[in-house]
């Protein structure tokens, strides 16, 4: 749906992935899942829960508990373990940033 | 498109043999199937072959994987250059990056509905973004496991993972999902996971094992029929050794501590049966990370759906029955790898060739005397690393057991006690354990066990509350379209592909 995913992949594995997440500009390296761009850059929660607004992140990390769930360039609720992070993706959550980080 | 019915259209593919999953057991399964001659299609969710265990990071950005922190590789890269061999010779039909959301039966053969595993992104490798359906006489499912889990106070805090997830970060990601990590649980799978993330460069404050080296010792036995689980064990202790990682028995995590991020973990000694013993406990502060394995659950809900028998492993797992050729009770249905009792890949791909071999009506594999070594060696595992009959003790009643919906120990025990909702299908209707995203997946197992207890005893799960939970209406979750697709009613035509 978007022109950006059907971008060839970097020729060499310096070339460095750039996406957005909540605004805020992060660098994968390429290959990398959007869960483990997010991981890597120091964010850990995204998803907000329904029931009691609690932070989730990566649990299972292979697709299976839904806890990563997170918006891809406005196609809501896919799994940040799968889905490949791609140059000039827009990732979305649902757990507020500046709860972020404090433990 | 002619989505309903068992005639795939445009969109469909038919094969001899389709096979679900490209792992260990279902590569296998393919090469076995394709070399014996039969047309075959494989479908998988992940994006490129390897399955859990040979996971790597995506052939787009590295063509060439060395194997490094894989075992097996050899057999990998020799079943993949055969897979590869298959599809070129168009033997074998590879559909990457979809997930087979239902499967059904009907005189004669199988039909698979698939949705992509990841909407709008078209998988590499060939693989396409629009759901197929495949329609074959023989069916072999491969679908693996995932982690097993058991509740904890705390373990639903960001930072707590499943210990297989944590090594599925590293082999796919070459990255670490932390810094600082205690690793928990029970089971020879433990050692790989700390050595993996060792090896990439983090932390482990510490391994802690439920068990005790000394539940090996009726086993040895079993051990020594595969030599080579001794040599790995061998390759652990030295990584152990060389990153000083203290691997303690008889302990378990009783909190994850942290508000908002796991910064820390208590933990204590235990007995036998998983009895906390006063005055052990002890706190690790500044751990980022906490990895959870119990074992692993076989992904039942395929095999269960199209009626195949089941029983309860060694481990408690419900596994699909099968005879010595891997068919399920289902003609033409053909069970491999997890699915068939957790045993390790070695085990898995053994299990995929005889499948394979059996559902192309190839020569049938006899039942080989490496595989029947591996199953005895995967009981003593079990069995030497049991599920602490005693867990549910270090529950506290607000302990979330369904993460999806947020139910605690507490709600379980009331809908257990009060209600006497006992298996897992009614504390789910009770409770909403179990009625998430992940459809009971992660807490399908716990509940079962909660609900046969009493007190804050907890007892083994019966086949049929955990077939209950693992019976899920759809195996993925799928647009609505697709549903509605399915509104015409089944045909039972069947073209099989001749080549
Ligand atoms: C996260 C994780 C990490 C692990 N890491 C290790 C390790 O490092 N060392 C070790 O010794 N053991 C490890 N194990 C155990 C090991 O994975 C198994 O012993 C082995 O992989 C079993 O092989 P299999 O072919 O049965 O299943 P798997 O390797 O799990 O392969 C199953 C395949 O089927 C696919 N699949 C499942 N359901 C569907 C569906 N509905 N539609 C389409 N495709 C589907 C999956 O995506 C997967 O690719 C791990 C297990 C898990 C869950
Ligand atoms: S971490 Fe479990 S689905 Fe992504
Ligand atoms: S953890 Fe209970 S439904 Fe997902």
């Amino acid at each position: 749906m978007n022109a950006h995913h059907n971008a060839s992949p970097p020729s060499s594995a310096e070339d460095a992935v750039t996406l957005t997440v909540d605004g805020r500009v992060l660098t994968a390296a390429p290959g990398q899942s959007v869960g483990a761009a997010l991981a890597t850059n120091g964010i850990t929660a995204w998803r907000s829960t329904r029931k009691n607004g609690r932070p989730r992140g990566l649990f299972c990390g292979i697709g299976v508990c839904f806890d990563c769930l997170v918006e891809v360039d406005d196609v809501p609720n896919q799994r940040a373990c799968l889905v490949e992070a791609c140059d000039g993706m827009q990732i979305i959550g649902t757990y507020p940033q500046n709860e972020r980080g404090q433990a | 498109m002619s989505p309903a019915g068992n005639r795939p259209g445009n969109d469909g593919v038919n094969a001899d043999v389709a096979v679900v999953g490209a792992g260990p057991a279902g590569l296998a399964a393919a090469v076995a199937a394709a070399e014996a001659g039969a047309a075959v299609a494989v479908v998988d969710a992940g994006s490129q072959p390897g399955g859990q265990f040979w996971r790597h990071r995506p052939e787009t950005i590295v063509p060439e994987p060395d194997g490094r922190g894989h075992h097996g590789w050899r057999t990998y890269v020799d079943l993949r250059s055969r897979f590869d061999a298959a599809r070129a010779a168009g033997r074998i039909t590879y559909l990457p990056g979809l997930q087979v959301w239902m499967a059904q039966n009907y005189d004669g053969g199988f039909t698979l509905r698939t949705t992509p595993t990841v909407a709008g992104v078209p998988p590499r490798d060939n693989g396409s973004s629009v759901a197929r359906t495949v329609v074959a006489p023989r069916l072999v499912l491969c679908p693996g496991g995932y982690d097993r889990q058991l509740p904890v106070p705390g373990w639903e805090l960001p930072g707590a993972m499943a210990a297989g997830g944590i090594q599925a970060f590293i082999k796919g990601n070459a990255a670490l999902p932390g810094k600082r990590f205690v690793i928990a649980g029970t089971g020879p799978f433990l050692l790989p996971v700390a050595a993996g993330v060792a090896e990439a460069g983090g932390q482990v404050l510490a391994v802690l094992e439920s068990s005790s080296g000394s539940a090996w010792l009726p086993h040895l036995r079993a051990a020594a029929g595969v030599p080579g689980k001794a040599l790995e064990g061998a390759e652990y202790a030295s990584i152990f050794a060389r990153h000083r990682i203290p691997y303690r028995q008889r302990s378990i995590v009783t909190e994850v501590l942290g508000t908002n991020h796991v910064t820390g973990v208590r933990t204590a000694k235990v007995d036998s049966v998983g009895r906390v013993r006063p005055g052990t406990e002890r706190i690790y502060q500044g751990v980022d990370v906490v990895g959870f394995g119990w074992g692993f659950t076989p992904q039942m809900e395929l095999p269960l759906s199209l009626g195949a028998e089941t029983r309860l492993d060694a481990d408690g797992s419900l596994v699909g029955v099968v005879d010595e050729h891997q068919q399920s009770s289902v003609r033409g249905l053909y069970l491999a790898g997890e699915v068939t009792g957790v045993g390790g890949a070695s085990l898995a791909v053994l299990e995929g060739l005889a499948a394979g071999t059996a559902a192309a009506r190839g020569r049938a594999l006899s039942s080989s005397k490496t595989m029947w070594r591996h199953r005895k060696f995967a009981q003593a595992m079990h069995k030497a690393h049991p599920i602490p009959p005693s867990w549910q003790e270090w529950l506290t009643p607000d302990t979330a057991v369904c993460r999806c919906e947020e139910v605690t120990a507490g709600q379980i025990a009331d809908a257990r006690d009060l209600l006497d909702a006992r298996d897992a299908r009614s504390l789910k209707s009770f409770t909403r354990a179990g009625m998430g995203w992940c459809q009971g997946r992660v807490c399908g197992f716990a509940t079962a066990c909660l609900g046969e207890g009493t007190g804050n005893q907890g007892a083994a799960p019966s086949v049929g509350s955990l077939a209950g939970s693992a019976k899920r209406p759809l195996a993925a979750p799928v647009a609505i379209g697709e549903l509605t697709a399915l509104a015409e009613p089944a045909e039972t035509n069947l073209q099989t592909k001749k080549n």
